[in-house]
């Protein structure tokens, strides 16, 4: 039925065809699947894309555009990206936000599967306790987590302080704050929580039988942790590596407190261009940049631990 | 059980402590100076006082602060968890065309660092001259908590029986009845956990809120500016205090509250 027979209907006649279009759709509705679920996720859906993929495409073409003093020239070129590529110091930080992301994510993951293993296999009862004691840090404000390393690894901070007091050193320690070290100790703690709970999910989850067949059939517990338990937790280690590296490579908190100069990360630039040096376009030459090496590094990780799971089971 | 399985055990155990310890002692370096008569964050404690916690009181700035982060984390936890209360049914009832695309579309702000969602958002007002305040941080922390909410209430649908949905069309309640007297009351536990973990998502956030608040400033943003200012740091630590209780009993409260849903909803339910 189109539109305009609707319109010139009388007013009767329109209400009843009204609602013998609402039951034909109510109906439909109720027939298709597909229907029901797309109008149900319409709203989600629309949000995302408003407030993600548009911004997100206007941020490419921004990229391409060039700051002209105040003005912007909106002519399409590739000069932000030729000057990412040329000055040294996008290339080492690029490089160093990786590095540090990755070592986080390393240290993380690596630091969290003891705990995450005990409580999900030798812990019977009050695992819930366990659980929210190891969130419950994680609940508190996250600048607050990050600033409290500055306190304590600071030059005047909790461990020198301390140290001094206790008559172990005279002169603070003065490395211990502003590197990439610090960076990383306060990543690892900041995001524990993020690697803990996947892997105990994944660990949780594993059918006890197979660990009884895996004994029965003579596998030792080191054989069996390596044949059985380790690859069906490789979902959750997987995960956690994801949720971890993607947020710490493009985070601004941390290396703003407790970096200096030598742990500066891609967030400082990123907000650099926003700021001082006011350079939007060349900002979202950033931005797109560092998204698309940290989404192809998180693929390829992806794809190969895979890959390397498969090999051991 | 073999000696070495014991030992394992027993290896994990202390493992186990040690790391909760890592969690802990960092974070609670910030109440213990909070206490600290000195302005200076430092070891030996001078004197016990409450001092810092009454500046709380009379900040003003921290006041407004406070109420915008409020209005912020309760707009976009109600708004993000209405909208995947519908999209997780989508997800769990249903089977169709293009559903793994859409809901990993829905997803994809899980997976962003959030300060390339601060930069495109400030761009796009900025173009579309909205302008920049409390809205455009909710709309920001929206779309942040969007995926957060849908994985809880998704959780929680693939946990009860569809039957009894079905059960309640086949006895000629709508869909909508439906909804509001078998759906939402099941999935209620669900909905608080979404609402508390959004909310708490929204409340904490910095870098979008940096970006996309103007002088709208909220907590995190505010506590930020407080940071360079040495003289400032023990208010900022009673802050930190209060924030640290007040999270403590929030996540207390909402495993209380999961656990009797749990009990409510019985073993038909909860096979």
């Amino acid at each position: 039925m189109s539109g305009g027979a609707l319109a010139g209907d009388t007013a009767g006649a329109s209400a009843q065809t009204a609602d013998g279009w609402r039951s034909r759709w109510g109906r439909l509705y109720l027939q298709s699947e597909g229907i029901r679920g797309w109008c149900l996720s319409a709203p989600a859906l629309f949000v995302v894309i408003a407030a993600l993929a548009v911004p997100i495409g206007l941020l490419v073409l921004f990229s391409f555009w060039t700051q002209d003093y105040v003005d912007i020239d909106t002519t399409l070129t590739l000069n932000n990206y030729q000057t990412i590529a040329d000055r040294t110091i996008y290339l080492t930080v690029f490089a160093r936000s990786v590095g540090i992301s990755g070592l986080v994510t390393l240290l993380t993951v690596l630091l969290a599967y003891p705990l995450a293993y005990y409580v999900a296999f030798d812990v019977t009862r009050h695992k819930m306790v366990w659980l929210v004691l190891i969130t419950l840090p994680f609940w508190t404000s996250y600048l607050l987590r990050v600033f409290a390393w500055k306190i304590i690894l600071g030059y005047d901070g909790v461990i020198n302080s301390g140290l001094a007091w206790l008559g172990v050193i005279d002169e603070p320690l003065s490395f211990l704050l502003y590197n990439p070290f610090a960076v990383i100790l306060t990543l690892a703690h900041a995001w524990a929580a993020f690697a803990i709970l996947p892997i105990y999910v994944s660990l949780e989850k594993i059918d006890r039988s197979l660990l009884e067949a895996a004994t029965d059939l003579g596998d030792g517990p080191l054989r069996r942790f390596w044949r059985v338990t380790f690859p069906l937790s490789m979902p959750g280690v997987i995960a956690a590596a994801i949720v971890i590296f993607i947020p710490t490579v493009g985070d601004y908190v941390t290396p703003t407190l407790v970096g200096g100069p030598s742990g500066l990360m891609i967030a400082n630039l990123i907000q650099t261009q926003f700021s001082k040096a006011n350079d939007w376009p060349l900002g979202a030459a950033l931005s797109i940049a560092s998204m698309v090496t940290v989404t192809l590094i998180a693929c390829l990780f992806v794809w190969f631990s895979k890959r390397a799971t498969e090999k051991i089971a | 059980m073999s000696t070495i399985a014991r030992q394992g055990r027993g290896y994990r155990a202390s493992y186990a402590v040690l790391y909760l310890a890592f969690l802990y002692v960092p974070v609670l370096f910030l109440p213990l100076f909070s206490f600290n008569q000195s302005i200076y964050i430092a070891f030996p404690i001078e004197g016990w006082t409450f001092k810092w916690y009454g500046t709380l009181l009379e900040n003003e700035r921290l006041h407004e602060a406070l109420g915008n982060s409020l209005e912020i984390a309760i707009t976009s936890s109600v708004l993000a968890t209405t909208l995947a209360i519908f999209a997780a049914k989508a997800y769990t009832r249903y089977r169709y065309r293009g559903q793994r695309l859409s809901l990993g579309v829905v997803m994809l702000p899980m997976v962003l660092p959030e300060i390339i969602v601060g930069v495109s958002l400030l761009i796009l007002l900025n173009q579309i001259g909205l302008g920049l305040g409390t809205h455009s941080v909710i709309i920001g922390h929206t779309l942040i908590c969007l995926p957060f909410a849908i994985a809880v209430l998704m959780s929680r649908m693939e946990g009860f029986d569809r039957n009894l949905e079905e059960a309640s069309l086949d006895l000629g309640e709508g869909p909508v009845t439906t909804f509001f007297r078998v759906t939402l009351p099941l999935i209620l536990p669900g909905v608080v956990a979404s609402l508390l973990l959004t909310f708490t998502i929204s409340f904490d956030e910095f870098i979008i809120a940096f970006f996309l608040s103007a002088t709208d400033t909220t907590l995190p943003v505010f506590i930020w500016s407080q940071l360079r200012f040495p003289q400032r740091l023990p208010t900022v630590l009673a802050l930190g205090a209060c924030i640290l209780v007040f999270s403590a009993i929030l996540v207390v409260f909402s495993e209380w509250i999961r656990r009797r849903g749990h009990v409510k909803a019985g073993p038909g339910v909860w096979n």
